[in-house]
């Protein structure tokens, strides 16, 4: 049963961007940090290794005359979401 | 209580995806102040419609369709009651939701509170358009049923993007703007009952499930 948990997930900061970005189309790197609560390189570290496993998609663009970096779950990336919370699911016990 | 530690993470990750797209510092108590405030106002339009000379027996204008006199400053005065209750129930109830937001440390104006906004005001702006043209025409007493019709109407709608109360708000909001609409003779009644007990019902609510000792409880 464990080995159906993604190892990706493991870390919270990750699982949490990736449940943000279940259920919100475009989320920026400002909105990301509020809600989790992390620092920016923490959270810019999690976000690159999401970004290798093709799990998210990134947005580069100008809103004004600032940078804004956007983020958006892949299809894949919303797949394994899923499916690591079925994986969570399994692991509780039966009442 | 000790939890397994699946359901806690479940639980964390539910709490996530909620404050992210819901807008949760709704607080309460703006809902009790608007209501209270709403009530007030409703108590000072029965006075001066009381109070007023002209003959009130045309429920459909109040008196206010025989050639624009007397009744005409009546309207007037509606109209000026109206417009103060209304910022005193806006300022009223963002002062609460700003206090609660504070508390809660989420952003008053994050995307959520946007989105909240957004899909409240489109339905809201085109009732108030729509309750200018009944007064514009002469039929100031459909406007009580319409203005809950519309608030109904922009709860229910704005409804996923806060509070699950918001919904059976709008719901109640509806029903008695509906059964308003066919009793015009009882419009103010049911104005005060729309904007002012189930404010103060629905706020109440709000404030005892998800406000009362949550700052003990809320890590």
């Amino acid at each position: 049963m464990i080995e159906k948990l993604n190892k990706l997930f493991e870390s919270r900061v990750r699982l949490g961007i990736m449940a943000v970005l279940a259920v919100n189309e475009w989320v920026d790197h400002v909105q990301l940090k509020e809600l989790l609560g992390v620092t920016d390189g923490n959270l810019a570290s999690h976000l690159t290794a999401l970004e290798e496993a093709k799990y998210v998609q990134v947005r580069k663009r100008f809103v004004g005359k600032r940078p804004n970096t956007s983020y958006k779950a892949t299809a894949a990336g919303a797949r394994a979401f899923r499916a690591h919370l079925d994986a969570i699911e399994q692991l509780l016990p039966r009442p | 209580m000790s939890q397994h530690p699946a359901h806690e993470e479940l639980a964390r990750i539910r709490g996530l995806m909620d404050r992210s797209t819901r807008f949760l510092s709704l607080s309460g108590l703006s809902g009790v102040i608007a209501g209270a405030v709403a009530l007030g106002g409703a108590g000072l339009a029965q006075y001066h419609m009381n109070a007023s000379p002209g003959p009130a027996s045309d429920v459909l204008t109040y008196g206010t369709g025989q050639g624009y006199t007397t009744a005409d400053e009546l309207l007037l005065t509606l109209i000026a009651d109206a417009v103060v209750v209304l910022f005193a129930a806006l300022l009223g109830a963002f002062w609460f939701t700003w206090r609660r937001s504070r508390r809660t440390e989420q952003r008053l104006w994050d995307a959520s509170a946007q989105r909240l906004m957004v899909n409240m005001l489109v339905p809201l702006s085109v009732g108030g358009i729509f309750c200018l043209a009944l007064f514009y025409y002469g039929l100031p007493g459909l406007v009580a049923p319409a203005t809950l019709v519309f608030y109904g109407l922009a709860l229910f709608n704005a409804s996923k993007y806060t509070l699950d109360e918001i919904r059976w708000l709008g719901l109640s909001e509806l029903v008695l703007g509906l059964v308003a609409l066919f009793w015009l003779e009882a419009g103010l009644l049911f104005w005060a009952l729309g904007f002012g007990v189930l404010h103060i019902f629905y706020g109440s609510l709000m404030y005892l499930r998800h406000e009362r000792g949550t700052r003990s409880s809320e890590a």
